[in-house]
């Protein structure tokens, strides 16, 4: 169970551009890193991120290998209004694990 | 004469050896300064921000295992009503009923198997890493502050000694580069102070979070010694040295270090 | 090291080994990755956006002076667009120079972003000038880059 941490203003007035932060556990692993035994470790990477804003995708992002370990966005959207705003992430082997908090637009 | 000249022989040795530490000298060179103190702004920036810094991601994660009740044990926060803090700043400590040395983790697993009836939890598993940075990261903000008189009087000696000795193919003890040669550089890095108040840690190098044991095994291995067992007695004596050595300083955990 | 009786005598003897430093006895063991070249991003980039034009300009970067560790590189781009309807950036794509793979990242905006500026951590795999493209809603290319130098960890330990 990946851990997820969310920063999403609680609320906001309409119109006003919010700064959003996530941040989620995952080791990313690159594909081009050995082991004690010199195995080659496989790749293990999320390759796709979106923000849904009451399910529309306000930003995405794909994901290569060097996207940092416990991969970090911050990115904004405009507050159009009060709604639910959804954070995905999906990995190279279709895995998918999401979380979302709450915006009230005044 | 022969007394004269074994004498003579005798102070050679002594001479030729590392200076004893004396008591009163744990603060290297009087200036005690955080790791976080050599890290460039944009890692503290990263430290500094609760969102960015991903060792709260375990932080997070030891919460919810604080207050999960598993396999009908009862839950950390049913006896720990209002919480840890403070504690983590007083570790590594004696355990009264068991008179062992105990550090955070030792603590969380004794725990768990005396009063949880839960097994203990392996060494720098996530569950572990996450109840330890959880409880750490209630003393942040609050200075180190560990006891090492009494009962804890052999241990602190035991660890400072380990600090103070030569090891590994570099021939080098903890003291050359943290006390004598802190601030300079080892290729491209600043050597730090080498002090544990920040751990576990989001080491940059690791890619992940782990504990003050796993650094000093990278240390060990860094001066290549073959580096002890996680959960060693000596290792758990050195952490209450360098917890000492760290009097006065923040906790920090979980901090970014590189 | 262990006994080998049936082997060929080893090149080196294990104290001149020791006195040119382990990491040569590393090297010899881990095989180097391939690097990526600026020809790679160029490839990259053909095959994102074909053979349009790509100006330098209105995209700004920021990477530290000094990445303490290249696994994990602080980064921001930031383009300058009103962030209208009309006129916006579309998707922003970041390229290294020398990563064994030059794709690093892409991320798709639009109008709702209202600001064009994304931050997250990258690996570098060494000393480089990262770049980035912004593509507009009126289909133009921009592009900004920042140097970093890359250091290792001071005790490597593998």
């Amino acid at each position: 169970m990946a851990s997820i941490r969310l920063s999403v203003p609680k609320t906001a007035m309409k119109g006003e551009i919010i700064e959003l932060k996530a941040l989620i556990q995952h080791p990313m692993e690159s594909g081009y890193r050995r082991g004690s035994r010199g195995e080659q470790i496989p790749r293990n990477i999320i390759t796709r991120f979106e923000c849904l804003y009451d399910g529309e995708v306000v930003f995405s992002a794909d994901f290569h290998p060097a996207i940092a370990a416990d991969p970090f966005l911050t990115f904004y959207t405009r507050a159009v209004g009060s709604g639910t705003l959804a954070f995905r992430w999906t990995d190279q082997h279709g895995e998918m694990w999401s979380d979302s908090a709450t915006l009230t637009v005044t | 004469m022969i007394r004269l000249s074994l004498a003579l022989v005798f102070a050679a040795l002594l001479a030729a050896c590392s200076p004893a530490p004396t008591a009163g000298t744990d603060s290297p060179a009087g200036n005690v300064r955080s790791g976080y103190t050599f890290l460039t702004a944009e890692t503290q920036a990263m430290q500094d921000d609760s969102f960015a810094n991903p060792g709260f991601l375990w932080v997070d994660r030891g919460a919810a295992l604080f207050e999960a009740r598993l396999n009908h044990a009862p839950s950390c926060a049913s006896c720990h009503t209002t919480g840890l803090a403070g504690i983590a700043a007083t570790y590594p400590a004696i355990d009264e009923a068991s008179g062992d040395l105990l550090n955070l983790e030792g603590r969380i697993n004794q725990c768990r198997v005396r009063h949880q009836n839960l097994p203990a939890l392996d060494f720098e598993s996530d569950d572990l890493l996450a109840l330890t940075a959880f409880i750490a990261n209630q003393s942040a903000g609050m200075p180190v502050s560990v006891s090492t008189d009494g009962a804890a009087a052999p241990h602190y000696r035991n660890g400072r000694d380990y600090f103070f000795t030569r090891r590994g193919q570099f021939n080098l003890s903890c003291h050359q580069c943290h006390d004598k040669n802190a601030g300079k550089r080892l290729r491209g890095d600043t050597i730090s102070q080498g002090h544990g108040n920040g751990f576990p840690a989001y080491r940059l190098e690791w890619q992940t979070l782990g504990s003050l044991q796993r650094r000093i095994r990278d240390c060990d291995s860094g001066v290549r010694a073959e580096p002890k067992a996680f959960g060693d007695p000596t290792y758990i004596d050195l952490e209450l040295y360098l917890s000492s050595r760290a009097s006065g300083l923040d906790v920090e955990s979980p901090a970014i270090r590189r | 090291m262990p006994d080998h009786p049936a082997q060929p005598p080893m090149m080196f003897s294990r104290r001149s080994l020791i006195r040119l430093g382990t990491g040569s006895v590393l090297i010899a063991a881990t095989p180097l990755p391939v690097f990526a070249t600026p020809n790679d991003v160029k490839a990259a980039q053909q095959e994102l956006f074909g053979s349009r034009v790509i100006r330098e300009g209105r995209v700004t970067l920021k990477l530290p002076a000094i990445a303490e560790n290249g696994y994990s590189v602080p980064f921001s781009v930031e383009v300058d667009s009103p962030m209208t309807e009309d006129d916006h950036v579309r998707q922003i794509a970041i390229f290294s120079p020398r990563n064994p793979i030059a794709n690093v990242a892409r991320f798709q905006l639009g109008p709702r972003a209202g600001r064009s500026a994304v931050t997250t951590r990258v690996r570098l795999g060494g000393t480089q000038a990262v770049q980035a493209v912004a593509e507009m809603s009126d289909g133009s290319l921009w592009s900004g880059s920042a140097r970093t130098v890359v250091t290792l960890a001071a005790c490597v330990v593998l």
